[in-house]
């Protein structure tokens, strides 16, 4: 029997946080336990125990820390597997990590090795296994969300349904094509419907390609500050991520280089860009930089939060502009344009509002939890498949719409592994009489 | 005299082809058969060929073996199934007079060199050392051959049902090779059940064909085999009647006197040819279903009705026949059976059709779970080739998908074994497009060159051939201008500028008399059509490249054939029994095999890695 070694990660998010998952998986998850909490015997499986944690070398204290213990295979990753859940401060993350790698077998993981384990152990298939690599890196509780269902096989579940639909469909024009003397085979009626549906079927998935990328969920929205100097943009970027990521001086053109700032907001996560004002003219060369930036960031924004008193700039493909009257507490500026939205840095005057306004906008840009999301690699191979199944929608050639069908069964087999021609005979021969 | 090269044990189309080849290959063979009169019996339909079939026959045909070159010497009737569409899915076929037909097969075998043939009953395989070392006949004679063939057909555990009638044998009328079938369980060979079943043969002279629409034979006159030079019998035609709802009464009343309804065949049969009784039963919203009456031969008064194979009793089977538009006094001669037998498990064999676990031993025919005359035929060709070069240090022949219908079948039978008798679809072959039956000889003749597979004859015609298609070839690449066309009569737009002549035959508007005007008169029809259809299909053929590529280069991550895959973790228990049976022998071999995901793939690889580093 091979020795694999056990490995330990941080599996929830970034230190500094409320708590801190530190997973363990392995032979030695059960020593490792042991070690830590200095008892003889393993907490009952799959119940929560609080339990003093300290390092092994020294018996200094740790942390109290919620325990559990899964005994495998069963587990998520088919070996045995501890969950230390502390305290999520650096601190005691970092302390809990070294007293896990004085462990005799211990090794910290590489990245994504809990989930290559759980696919080497069959404990989950390959595009389950993607969503949980995408679980992983997903920094919010609505990407956490997503990439569960997707691991729990809603993606599978709609690709294996749209996979079903061209196996069909195959099976209908190899009827065509092998079986074309029996007289339960209606050449012309058959493959009319059959382009048809090949179309109504590209239609569908393309439908479902202009979805939202699961990518979307950690990358996070980009919200870019834009308007002339001076208006106050850093000093809004800094209340709304409620931190000092600005610089912010009364000087026109202190920014001169954009700053990008992520913050949470109800599990969705957004990057607040500030960018040196789209003042159209300037004779200092930094600025001048700094606001070419400033449109390129423009021109990446999702949303556009214009703080110009004028008529907001027109930016190619942007359409969530948010037109925001800032600086509302100053006296000489009471009266807001018309349809603005007031909002004051220093009160907080309108700021909720501002954003639940960006909230909304926001909300087609991330796939909703109920949607199967799909990744970069799942959404290159359901396109191949549309242009495909376009490809057979417009085919003369039986032979050739054929052809067209089965690059388009192809391309789904790549994402959930190959169904084999026998799916198509069976659905083939349970359509048609067939034999002589 | 008792000492061979290669012993093949069964007269049919797998056994004819297997020691043809054999000896085509300079092997001293060996051919026992129960009966040498019965030597190229065609057993069901009278027909040879169709789609995916008719490419297995050209296949062989490349290869020089029989059955192409017997078919045209029996055939009356010619159809080109599919004449419609693109030639990669056009399948040629024949219907043959059984008499020409087993008559050309026996005279070709008696012209053969270094080929005997044996009348008597192979009685067991005698082993030496763990190998094969010949075949001991009933009677006591011992023949000696370090290569033996089985080619026994339904023969082993066939058992017939008609009705309540009961029989023990592979044909009406003949025996089973019992003892045999036995000794191969012992051998440990895996062994399981499947069924087919056959129709009723008719009295021609009781058919009121006045009655029926009429099937006539192609006008065109193409060949099975191109070394026929011309059609040699005359042609008759065929005649359709159907079922109907007065057939489907009778035939419903009687199910449960059927062995297929009542529990007594319980072996699964196959999908795309099912009895009547299993179409009424599953297809029941159906009117009628069509059926071809078939002559059997010139000089018999036999007609095989094809589409109504059954295993009902004799009286149902004759009323049913009854109720048909012509049928109405016709006289059943043979009722129609359903016979179950025994088959080795394909997947117990490697790519040379060799049973992995006894050295010597190789397999062709309905024996590995297939049927159809075609698909025995192809691997009679395969397993006789290979039975030769074992037995005298040749190279072997071996086959891939991406070159022939031979290669989709061999790969299928081996890695994903048989749950009702295996015939060929064209749908099986991934690179359809590239496996016409019109390009046969150029796909595959240069292999038979090189296995010494070829009469002198055969190598000669193939030469010119060649060269013809080569100077063709040569001359679509020089340029041809729009205008230079429509002088020689081709609509195409003025201003279409000036490309390479097999460019150009991808209009449909232009032949190859347009571009070649000087070449065409002189040049085989053949070569042209293969020329053409090349240029056609050029853009599609081109997109296959990288997938037969990477085919091709999946093979070249070996897996240990000692592998437990028991011992793999993640593998679900049908996954595992798949692996085990089927030993694939490389990473891209398991991936084809069916419900085997990427990760499993994954995981056989990182097992079979970690294996090694351990």
């Amino acid at each position: 029997m091979h020795v694999v070694d056990t490995i330990f990660a941080l599996s929830s998010g970034l230190p500094p946080a409320g708590i801190g998952v530190i997973r363990v998986s392995g032979a030695a998850a059960g020593d490792a336990l042991l070690a830590l909490t200095g008892r003889d015997s393993l907490p009952t499986q799959r119940k929560a125990v609080l339990r003093r944690i300290v390092d092994p070398r020294d018996g200094a204290v740790l942390d109290d820390a919620l325990l559990l213990w899964f005994q495998g295979p069963a587990t998520a990753t088919g070996e045995d597997l501890a969950e230390i859940h502390c305290h999520g401060g650096r601190a005691v993350i970092r302390a809990v990590e070294g007293a896990l790698a004085a462990v005799s077998g211990l090794r910290a993981a590489e990245p994504g090795e809990f989930t290559r384990r759980a696919l080497i152990n069959g404990r989950i298939d390959l595009t389950q296994a993607e969503a949980l690599g995408d679980l992983l890196t997903a920094e919010t509780e609505t990407a956490r969300r997503i990439a569960l269902a997707n691991s729990g096989g809603a993606l599978r579940r709609q690709i294996d349904d749209w996979g079903g639909t061209i196996v069909d469909l195959s099976s209908r024009v190899e009827a065509v094509l092998d079986h074309a003397d029996e007289d339960d085979i209606d050449e012309d009626s058959i493959l009319d419907v059959l382009r048809q549906q090949c179309r109504a079927l590209a239609g569908a998935i393309a439908r479902a390609l202009r979805n939202p990328p699961v990518e979307r969920l950690n990358e996070g929205i980009n919200v870019v500050l834009a308007g002339p100097p001076n208006a106050g943009k850093s000093t809004l970027l800094n209340r709304l991520v409620e931190r000092e990521a600005a610089i912010v001086s009364p000087i026109a053109g202190t920014t001169r280089d954009r700053v990008d700032a992520a913050v949470r907001r109800h599990g969705v996560g957004y990057v607040f860009t500030d960018t040196a004002g789209l003042a159209e003219r300037t004779d200092d060369p930094v600025e001048a930089i700094g606001i070419e930036r400033a449109r390129v960031a423009a021109q990446t924004a999702d949303i556009l939060l214009w703080l110009g008193d004028d008529a907001p700039p027109h930016v190619d493909g942007l359409t969530r502009i948010i037109p925001v009257h800032p600086r509302s507490d100053e006296a000489a500026r009471a009266d807001a344009v018309e349809g603005r939205i007031r909002v004051s840095a220093h009160t907080g005057e309108g700021i909720e509002d501002l954003w639940a306004l960006i909230e909304s906008e926001s909300r087609d840009l991330i796939p909703r939890p109920d949607q199967a999301a799909m990744n970069q690699r799942q959404r290159d191979l359901c396109a191949a498949c549309v242009s495909a199944l376009d490809d057979a929608a417009v085919e003369r050639d039986p032979i050739l719409l054929a052809e067209s069908l089965r690059a388009a069964r192809a391309s789904i087999d790549r994402i959930t592994g190959r169904a084999d021609v026998e799916a198509m005979l069976d659905s083939l021969f349970s359509r048609f009489c067939i034999g002589k | 005299m008792h000492t061979f090269d290669v012993i093949v044990i069964g007269g049919g189309h797998a056994g004819v082809e297997a020691a043809a080849v054999a000896a085509r290959r300079g092997a001293r063979v060996a051919l026992v058969s129960f009966d040498l009169t019965k030597i190229g019996a065609m057993s069901c339909n009278p027909a040879i060929g169709g789609l995916g079939k008719g490419h297995l026959v050209r296949e062989v045909d490349a290869f020089d073996g029989l059955m192409a070159r017997a078919a045209d010497a029996a055939a009356i009737h010619y159809r080109m199934l599919n004449r419609s569409k693109g030639s990669a899915v056009q399948g040629p076929r024949v219907q043959a007079d059984r008499a020409y037909y087993a008559a050309a097969v026996q005279h070709m075998l008696a012209g053969q060199p270094g080929l005997t043939l044996v009348e008597g009953e192979a009685e067991s395989l005698v082993l030496a050392g763990g190998r094969i070392a010949g075949v001991s006949l009933a009677g006591g004679t011992d023949l000696v051959a370090p290569s033996v063939v089985l080619a026994t057909g339904t023969f082993l555990g066939g058992r017939i049902f008609r009705g309540e009638e009961r029989h023990e044998g592979g044909r009406i009328g003949e025996r089973a090779a019992t003892r045999l079938g036995v000794q191969l369980r012992e051998l440990g060979l895996p062994i399981s059940r499947l069924k087919t079943g056959t129709p009723p043969r008719l009295n021609a002279r009781s058919i009121n064909w006045g009655a029926l629409a009429e099937q006539p034979s192609d006008a065109e006159p193409w060949t099975m085999s191109p070394m026929t030079g011309r059609r040699a019998l005359p042609q008759i035609f065929c005649a359709i009647t159907r079922t109907n709802e007065a057939s489907h009464a009778i035939i419903r009343r009687a199910l449960d006197r059927s062995p297929l309804f009542s529990g007594a065949i319980d072996a699964q049969g196959p999908r795309y040819c099912p009895s009547i009784e299993d179409k009424i039963h599953r297809f029941g919203d159906r009117d009628g279903h069509q059926v071809f009456l078939e002559p059997e031969g010139l000089a018999t008064n036999l007609v095989y009705p094809n589409g109504i194979s059954t295993s009902l009793p004799t009286d149902v089977q004759l009323d049913m026949v009854r109720s048909m538009a012509g049928l109405e006094r016709c006289e059943i001669v043979v009722p129609g059976y359903a016979v179950e037998y025994d088959h080795v498990d394909p997947r117990s064999l490697d790519r040379r059709l060799a049973a992995s676990d006894i050295p010597g031993l190789f397999c062709a025919g309905q024996i590995n779970g297939t049927t159809g005359y075609e698909e025995a035929a192809g691997q009679g060709l395969i397993a006789g080739a290979n039975a030769a070069a074992d037995a005298m240090g040749l190279e072997p022949l071996v086959v891939d998908r991406a070159a022939s219908y031979l290669g989709v079948m061999i790969d299928d039978l081996v890695l994903q074994g048989v749950t009702e008798p295996y015939r060929m679809l064209t749908s099986r072959a991934e690179f359809r497009l590239r496996l016409r039956a019109n390009n046969a000889e150029t796909r595959l003749t240069p292999i038979a060159e090189r296995l010494g597979c070829l009469t002198e004859d055969r190598r000669l015609r193939f030469r010119k051939r060649m060269d013809a298609k080569a100077r063709i070839e040569h001359a679509l690449e020089r340029p041809v201008s729009a205008h230079a066309l429509r002088q020689r009569g081709a609509d195409v737009p003025l201003d279409a500028g000036t490309d390479r002549g097999s460019a150009w035959l991808r209009f449909p508007a232009v032949s190859p008399a347009h571009v070649l005007p000087d070449a065409v008169s002189d040049t085989d029809p053949s070569v042209l059509d293969e020329v053409i259809e090349d240029a056609r299909y050029a853009p599609y053929l081109a997109r296959q490249e990288g997938e037969v590529a990477e085919l091709r280069a999946n093979e070249s991550l070996p897996l240990p054939q000692s592998l437990d895959y028991a011992m793999v973790p993640g593998l679900s228990a049908e996954m595992i029994e798949r692996l085990s049976a089927a030993r694939p022998e490389t990473l891209g071999v398991a991936g084809r095999i069916r419900g085997i995901t990427p990760a499993a793939l994954s995981a056989i690889l990182l097992h079979s890695k970690r294996r090694n580093a351990a």
